[in-house]
């Protein structure tokens, strides 16, 4: 059986114990964007200011509450986007699900923000192209995998910032 | 005082062993274990008696009728009704709560009615309520808790005033927390208010005697007090079932049907449309008997005795680190003890429990009013029943001494 280990890696506790990139930014000009597991009650608040201009995330702050391993895949996903061009940005979502063992269900496309989530078995279905992308510390997350009901901790701040992402290509007309 | 030692040989899943160790469950607030008579009862069922009920006049077709029929009228002499016609079979309490809000609550409620809850309902007795209040443009009050997570009843004549129904939980599932519903139900039967009671955690745990609450429905499932799943009850004066609407329709419910219209059954058949649930409603008898077996009384003490050891270790062993909701006194509480720990998540220790093969539940208990509240997003919650002792609560203490250790800061 996997043991604690392999889910809670120093890495990880870390990030828990002193979260990078917490608290807020002024909206606008930041976008904010919420993501709730309501399975557990988790929290995920999420403040992105993107420059338009040259397409890159210029900062993040996180707030809300969570499970170790939400909070820690939160900051450590905070701490990987922040200056990073958007492209970069959604491939790296693609790859961290990929390592959480979801894979979108349509192959390759542009990185456009219509993805579905689908859940399948590793498989190679057109992740080749996630080859080039590091983790970094991200990987310590891998043990996650596991655990199957920690999936959602673990992709939860991923999913809000997709959708933050989305949001801010496609403004709503309720902002 | 009981034997759990036997008890405990009583049920197969806790002689098993997760990860090499023995089992120790602690989620019977969610979902109770059975008992070998109940396993035993529901596969005689099936090996020898199995049939549609009240359809063939074959004699396993009667056996089957009657095994359910006597169950019915064994879940009425449990709750103290006065008879078995007052017993519609459901599939759960969620079933027999939503069964009140489509039937009972659309005849008679309409735009500026109030329905009083409490801050402490399972979203089984929320939701529901949310529904129609959006449909019929309802008015939702709520009961607040004091600050040892008992009833604000001081404010209960103001809320129920002018209010058509009363829903109140008769034991948090979160909390613990026991509710005097007498008290409460003279209250609303004194502003001409119909009163609700989710049962569901109580009747597992405590006597029960539905007309010495003088509730008007009840709400209860099988698969919390050592029954199988997929079974429940809603408890009713039968003035109020048979002035109320049929909710399914379908065969079983009806006495006539014709091309211009169709003439309900009597009740309680009128509610039950479609083959129910047969041999959990025989499961579900056995689970009674088992219990009775037992004694309510010898229930509830036990379980008195065995949360408050619980409660005590948790506080000597964790002193201020551990934060307890729920009442402390085992006289007004029940066997959920909810509990969460300085900056460790209440995830994150179940996840080593479950290395203990300790089994807690995690969450916001489908109570998510209640969590906000108290504040917090989550809780963790060990629940004793008829098969835990003290050597459980100390397996519970040692694993959280483990977990606590892990996600030391
Ligand atoms: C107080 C309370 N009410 C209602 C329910 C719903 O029970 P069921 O899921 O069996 O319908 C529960 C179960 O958790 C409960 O604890």
């Amino acid at each position: 059986m996997p043991g604690l280990e392999d889910l809670y890696r120093e890495i990880i506790l870390d990030h828990y114990r002193s979260p990078r990139n917490r608290g807020e930014l002024p909206v606008p000009p930041a976008h904010k964007v919420e993501g709730f597991n309501p399975l557990c009650g988790d929290e995920v608040v999420l403040y992105l200011d993107v420059d338009a201009g040259n397409g890159q995330v210029r900062d993040v702050r996180v707030s809300g509450q969570g499970c170790s391993i939400s909070q820690a895949s939160t900051s450590m996903m905070s701490a990987a986007v922040k200056g990073k061009p958007l492209s970069e940005v959604r491939k790296l979502i693609r790859a961290f699900k990929a390592l959480m063992s979801i894979h979108e269900s349509k192959l390759e496309g542009d990185g456009g923000g219509l993805d579905e989530d689908g859940l399948a078995p590793d498989g190679a279905d057109g992740n080749a192209a996630l080859d080039d992308v590091r983790l970094g510390d991200l990987e310590a997350l891998q043990g996650v995998v596991k655990f199957p009901v920690r999936i959602k901790c673990a992709t939860l701040a991923w999913n809000t910032l997709q959708q933050g992402l989305d949001e801010v290509a496609t403004p709503s007309p309720a902002g | 005082m009981l034997d759990v030692t036997r008890i405990k040989a009583d049920f197969p899943i806790l002689g098993r062993e997760v990860h090499g160790k023995r089992l120790v469950y602690l989620d019977s607030a969610s979902s109770s274990q059975k008992p070998s008579a109940v396993l035993d009862a529901m596969d005689r069922v099936y090996r020898n008696s199995y049939a549609n009920v009240h359809r063939g006049v074959y004699t396993i077709a009667e056996e089957a009728t009657s095994a359910f029929e006597a169950a019915r009228a064994r879940v009425a002499r449990f709750i103290g009704a006065t008879a078995p016609e007052e017993i519609v079979f459901v599939r759960n309490a969620t079933e027999a709560i939503n069964l009140v809000a489509y039937s009972w609550a659309r005849k008679n409620l309409s735009e500026g009615d109030a329905i009083v809850l409490t801050e402490m309902e399972h979203h089984a007795n929320i939701v529901p309520w949310h529904i129609l209040a959006a449909e019929r443009g309802v008015e939702l009050r709520w009961v607040r808790l004091t600050p040892d997570y008992r009833l604000d009843v001081a404010e209960l004549e103001r809320l129920v005033d002018g209010a058509r129904l009363l829903a109140v939980s008769a034991m948090s599932n979160v909390l613990g927390t026991i509710n005097d519903v007498r008290p409460l139900a003279d209250a609303a039967h004194a502003a001409g208010a119909h009163v609700l009671v989710d049962a569901c955690q109580s009747v597992p745990h405590l006597p029960t005697d539905v007309r010495a609450w003088d509730a008007d429905f009840v709400a209860m499932s099988s698969h919390k007090m050592l029954g199988p799943t997929g079974i429940g009850a809603l408890w009713a004066r039968r003035e109020l079932l048979e002035a109320m609407p049929p909710f399914l329709g379908g065969g079983e419910m009806i006495r006539d049907v014709r091309l211009d219209g169709f003439t309900p059954n009597e009740v309680p058949w009128k509610f039950e449309a479609g083959t129910p649930a047969i041999a959990e409603a025989v499961g579900w008898h056995a689970a009674i008997d088992y219990l009775d077996g037992l004694g309510m009384d010898a229930v509830r003490e036990h379980e008195k005795t065995v949360t408050a050891y619980a409660l005590r270790a948790l506080e000597e062993r964790f002193e201020g680190r551990l934060h307890l909701y729920g009442p402390l006194d085992p006289e007004v509480r029940g066997g959920a003890v909810s509990f969460l720990f300085d900056g460790i998540h209440a995830h994150d220790i179940s996840q080593v429990l479950d290395e203990d093969a300790v089994c807690v539940r995690a969450g916001h208990h489908c109570a998510k009013p209640l969590m906000r509240t108290l504040g917090v997003p989550a809780t963790t919650r060990a629940s004793f029943y008829v098969y835990n002792d003290e050597s459980d609560a100390d397996a519970l203490v040692d694993s959280l001494v483990r977990a606590e250790k892990f996600f030391a800061l």
